[in-house]
């Protein structure tokens, strides 16, 4: 059983181009909470913690990225 | 040329079952032949002594003899419907999501396995699906003419007042749950092309809605796209289209003396029930076996349905009937069971391993008249 990722396209090295870094500081990620698995939205620099129970332990997310398989 | 009398004959038929031992299976190293015997090869002698009959037939599950054919053929027709068909399975699974506690890999075997049907023509039409080559990676586009489209997408969530009730105690998911289960049904096609007009009226569908693929708990969710092709059972058992295609030979129980009274029905317990049926001993039983004078009226074992038969071997553990039955099989009675999977029905599928084997004979005809050029 082979696991195949597909090349991010945005990956690409080498462009001259400086990325815009408030955007890049304002990008929320999500978590779950590891104690009342409730969706915690993080940016970045901010305290690990659930905002609901406080919790100090959350778990990142399984990407949506695409993974092909034979089913054999 | 010499004729081989009637008893040498059907001797020559039989498998010869003892207490533990099994004689007489080999063929002649010519099969079918025999040393200062013309048996040359006759359409119309076949013709004559070749039969078909059906003894139970189901589109899953049908039980037919064949008889008068060498064990070559016989074999062949099994081995071709186990392995040769073409059917649809689902071969390559696309995984965006899956959150559920069932493993990406072990996820996409379970769905390979899932029977698939739609309708017949449709399948006829497919055409095979070549997997893209290591010299041309670009080859082997999925088409609409060889490649159908499945999409899974589930989530699990909370009931209603699931948190409420989980909270006082309960336990049963299809209380607390929506989607808990996902089924074959959960399954959707999606048709492409010229699928549309195909695969209208008979849409792909697993043949059997109620298998469980996985079990979600809230939040849990698979997002997944399949691709069906065609294949064959000799690369991987999913493409069989038969959960089972077995022959088995007809048994034969001859009784050779009379067995009477009680052992009477003490033989009959030695076999499977209606096997061995019970008539009662009549004159001219008497006059034909001296030893059972007096014993008119009493029950007789007589052999009623022997295809029911195990050849168990229980009646040759008992002394008494050691000496009076004889066990054995019929060489060329193949008595076939094929348990179709649910693509076709499990008559075409035996008319299908015919037309397949015909196939093959005709393209080694072909490469022998090469040969010969």
């Amino acid at each position: 059983m082979s696991g195949y990722q597909p090349t991010n396209g945005a990956t690409g090295t080498g462009t001259t181009q400086a990325q815009p870094v408030v955007d890049e500081r304002s990008r929320a990620v999500t978590y779950s909470c590891g104690d009342c698995d409730q969706e915690v939205q993080l940016k970045r620099g901010e305290p690990i913690r659930c905002r609901n129970c406080g919790h100090r332990v959350l778990y990142k997310q399984r990407t949506n990225r695409m993974v092909q398989f034979e089913a054999r | 040329m010499p004729v081989p009398s009637a008893e040498e004959l059907t001797k020559r038929k039989r498998v010869e079952v003892g207490i533990e031992t099994v004689s007489n299976q080999a063929s002649t190293d010519f099969p079918g032949h025999w040393p200062g015997e013309s048996h040359e090869w006759d359409i119309e002698h076949f013709e004559k002594k070749f039969d078909i009959r059906f003894h139970k037939y189901h589109p899953h599950d049908a039980e037919f003899s064949l008889v008068g054919i060498d064990t070559s053929v016989a074999n062949a027709f099994r081995r071709i419907m186990l392995a040769e068909i073409p059917t649809l399975a689902i071969e390559t699974v696309f995984i965006n999501q899956n959150t559920s506690i069932v493993q990406d890999e072990v996820l996409a075997h379970r769905l390979g396995l899932i029977p698939l049907q739609g309708s017949k023509e449709g399948l006829d039409w497919m055409r095979w699906y070549h997997q893209p080559t290591e010299d041309d990676p670009g080859s082997g586009s999925p088409s609409d003419y060889n490649c159908v489209q499945l999409h899974l997408d589930v989530k699990c969530e909370w009931q209603e007042d699931g948190l409420k009730r989980v909270a006082q105690g309960e336990t049963d998911p299809d209380r607390l749950y929506t989607g808990h289960n996902v089924y074959a049904r959960d399954i959707v096609y999606t048709p492409t092309g010229k699928q549309h007009d195909i695969f209208d009226k008979e849409p792909i569908k697993p043949v059997h809605p109620q298998i469980l693929i996985a079990k979600l708990r809230p939040k849990q969710e698979i997002t997944l796209m399949m691709h069906a092709v065609k294949g064959v059972g000799q690369d991987h058992a999913k493409f069989s289209p038969v959960a089972t295609a077995s022959y088995r030979l007809l048994p034969t129980i001859d009784i050779t003396k009379p067995i009477v009274g009680a052992d009477a029905k003490k033989f009959a317990r030695c076999f499977p029930r209606k096997v061995i049926a019970l008539e009662e001993v009549t004159a001219q039983d008497v006059q034909e076996h001296p030893e059972l004078k007096g014993q008119e009226g009493e029950a007789k074992a007589v052999v009623a349905d022997p295809m029911s038969d195990t050849v168990s071997r229980e009646c040759l553990r008992h002394a008494e009937f050691k000496a009076k039955v004889k066990l054995g099989r019929v060489r060329d009675h193949f008595i076939f069971r094929v348990e179709s999977t649910g693509q076709r029905d499990s008559d075409e599928l035996f008319l299908e391993s015919v037309r397949l084997l015909k196939v093959k004979c005709q393209r080694i005809k072909r490469g022998l008249n090469e040969m010969m050029r």
